[in-house]
């Protein structure tokens, strides 16, 4: 609990001289909402800052919310060994936005980045290596997105004649279900 | 005369290879694109996603219960180690405490998985080098652990038995004795495994010196695990953020001084002697109660009481077809995996089913760095590297 206290009179002056939006707090999770512009200094001040010491960036994940106006958010997963503690910032963005990739702070973000960019569509500047790093060679569309399909847009299979790989377009025989329904007398 | 000199000065290009992704020693369907001069590595750049089957995107169209077994299948040797940290983050949605003897059944089988993962990791490591012998010892000492996992689960590695608020089954009766008989023999054979291997010159030959990463680097790459513990860091998350209840068991953490291959095969080797005693501290003090949360809403009624009472019939209904509903919010939880952090970030909206679960995979980030690591090796030592890495391609491409 101590240790609590002293993180949020941290980020208290923290917030003084960053430019943070919003700071949430959930049971010992912290997370610092920035604007898309700044991810770059934001990053760079916690790995570098001697009271924060975020030196490993353990994950970049991104969440697709359709609805949003700022419709993707960005989610950095920073860990402090020096200080034993996790810290989570979070930008927006839209499809045609781009940002600034943070390979240059922290090299472990390359392919989180590139995947970020194969699952959301999502463009990162200064990238050195922007590739479609887990779907096919040459698939098209990005498949974590919402409006994309559970079953997808195109079928492999086994030409006997041609005697190779070919891809075509998906046929379901049973249109695909979802269940997501929630009971009407709950909540 | 200078026409002459010109034709004699041969074009020296660098030699690009392909290695995999049919390759015994790629651990998997890695596809490596190898740049050597002579025999050095320039550049190794890994082609990954051969396995991918698109998790993350099937877990947003299940419910919270039916997307569990996906976690089996990622890492697909170290299979409870990723149930547990999707059950902690759902567990730290609700809020929700488990009983002390769930928390020991976890931990127990937990380390019962760290081991079943580096014995397959010093063995197939082992194996890509060149020893044949403690592989074979490794796989039939796994397969004894395997055993553990049937009897619990009914199957051998997809146990799918950790679920959220507890654990699926009580142990059935014996398990433990047996497990002890286990832990009591398992000692002897990693003496054998350690006698072949450790002051083997052949193997030090390869592994002294190969892929060394510096504390530094090892941050910077966002090592975890073994990996970030053979660079010299003392981190371990069950010490550090310990969950369950390893805050309250003795065990010690093995760091390495050099941040080699050697380094890391020794702290896998004493990591399993650490999860011995850590399993005999189970066995020993593991109370009896209930092993799963009494909170409805979360876990199904035991079949006793579904069968006696029209409430218990419906919750274990409602749990089976909808699922339970997770408050909305977010979380990212990480715990000690036998290969590093293996971390889920969960996003709930209030309904049965996951928003978003992004699968933080500690091979991913180890992989990642294999050209940083490689470069400058002999192409013999890429085998080593990957080897030491322990890469399975479940969780890389997920």
């Amino acid at each position: 609990m101590l240790q609590k206290l002293i993180i949020v009179e941290n980020l208290k002056n923290i917030s003084k001289i960053c430019p943070i939006k919003k700071i949430q707090f959930y049971n010992s999770q912290i997370t610092v909402i920035v604007q898309t512009r700044d991810i770059l200094n934001i990053l760079l001040f916690f790995k570098n800052n001697f009271l924060c010491q975020f030196k490993i960036l353990s994950c970049v994940s991104g969440v697709d919310y359709p609805k949003s106006l700022y419709r993707f958010a960005i989610v950095y997963d920073l860990l402090s060994i020096r200080f034993n503690t996790r810290l989570t910032v979070k930008i927006f963005t839209y499809e045609l936005s781009s940002i600034f990739s943070a390979t240059t702070i922290y090299s472990a973000s390359g392919w989180f980045e590139a995947e970020i960019w194969d699952m959301f569509g999502i463009f990162f500047k200064n990238h050195i290596n922007l590739k479609r790093i887990l779907t096919d060679y040459g698939f098209q569309g990005y498949p974590l997105r919402k409006d994309f399909p559970l079953s997808g847009f195109i079928e492999m299979r086994y030409n006997e004649t041609q005697k190779r790989v070919i891809s075509e377009s998906i046929e379901l025989t049973q249109e695909y279900r979802t269940f997501n329904f929630l009971s009407p007398w709950e909540n | 005369m200078t026409l002459k000199k010109k034709s004699l000065i041969k074009k020296i290009k660098n030699f690009t290879i392909n290695f995999g992704p049919q390759h015994p020693a790629a651990h998997g369907v890695l596809r490596l694109i190898l740049e050597l001069k002579g025999e050095v590595v320039q550049r190794a750049e890994p082609h990954i996603g051969l396995l991918h089957r698109g998790t993350e995107k099937l877990i947003e169209y299940k419910n919270y219960v039916q997307a569990l077994p996906y976690f089996d299948r990622l890492d697909y040797v170290s299979m409870m180690a990723q149930e547990h940290s999707y059950c902690l983050a759902i567990e730290k949605l609700f809020n929700s405490k488990i009983p002390k003897r769930a928390q020991y059944i976890r931990v127990l089988f937990a380390e019962i998985t760290r081991i079943l993962n580096h014995l397959l990791a010093v063995g197939c490591h082992a194996m890509d080098v060149g020893a044949m012998t403690p592989f074979l010892w490794a796989f039939e000492e796994r397969e004894k652990l395997m055993e553990f996992y049937e009897r619990i689960s009914g199957a051998r590695m997809h146990a799918a038995y950790f679920r959220p608020g507890g654990v699926h089954l009580d142990l059935p009766k014996g398990l433990l004795a047996d497990i002890y008989i286990f832990i009591e023999q398992f000692n002897l054979r990693l003496i054998e495994i350690e006698d072949m291997l450790t002051e083997n010159r052949i193997w030090k030959q390869r592994l002294v010196d190969i892929g060394v990463v510096s504390s530094s680097d090892a941050c910077d790459w966002g090592f975890s695990g073994v990996m970030l513990r053979g660079s010299g860091i003392d981190w371990d998350l069950r010490k550090s953020q310990p969950y369950e209840i390893y805050n309250e068991l003795s065990f010690q953490v093995p760091v390495g001084l050099n941040g080699d291959c050697y380094d890391r095969y020794l702290i896998r080797v004493f990591e399993m002697r650490e999860s011995i005693k850590i399993i005999e501290q189970c066995l020993n003090n593991i109370p009896s109660g209930p092993i799963k949360s009494n909170d409805n809403k979360l876990t199904p009624p035991s079949r006793y009481e579904m069968k006696q009472s029209m409430e218990s019939l419906i919750h274990h209904f409602k749990t089976y077809t909808q699922s339970f509903i997770v408050p909305a919010n977010e979380t990212y939880v990480g715990t000690e995996a036998p290969k590093g952090e293996f971390g889920v970030y969960l996003v709930s909206n209030g309904t049965n089913r996951p928003y978003r679960c992004k699968i933080k995979a500690p091979g991913f980030s180890h992989l990642q760095a294999l050209d940083h690591m490689s470069k400058g090796h002999m192409i013999a030592d890429v085998v080593t590297i990957i080897g030491t890495q322990d890469i399975v391609f479940g969780e890389v491409d997920r």
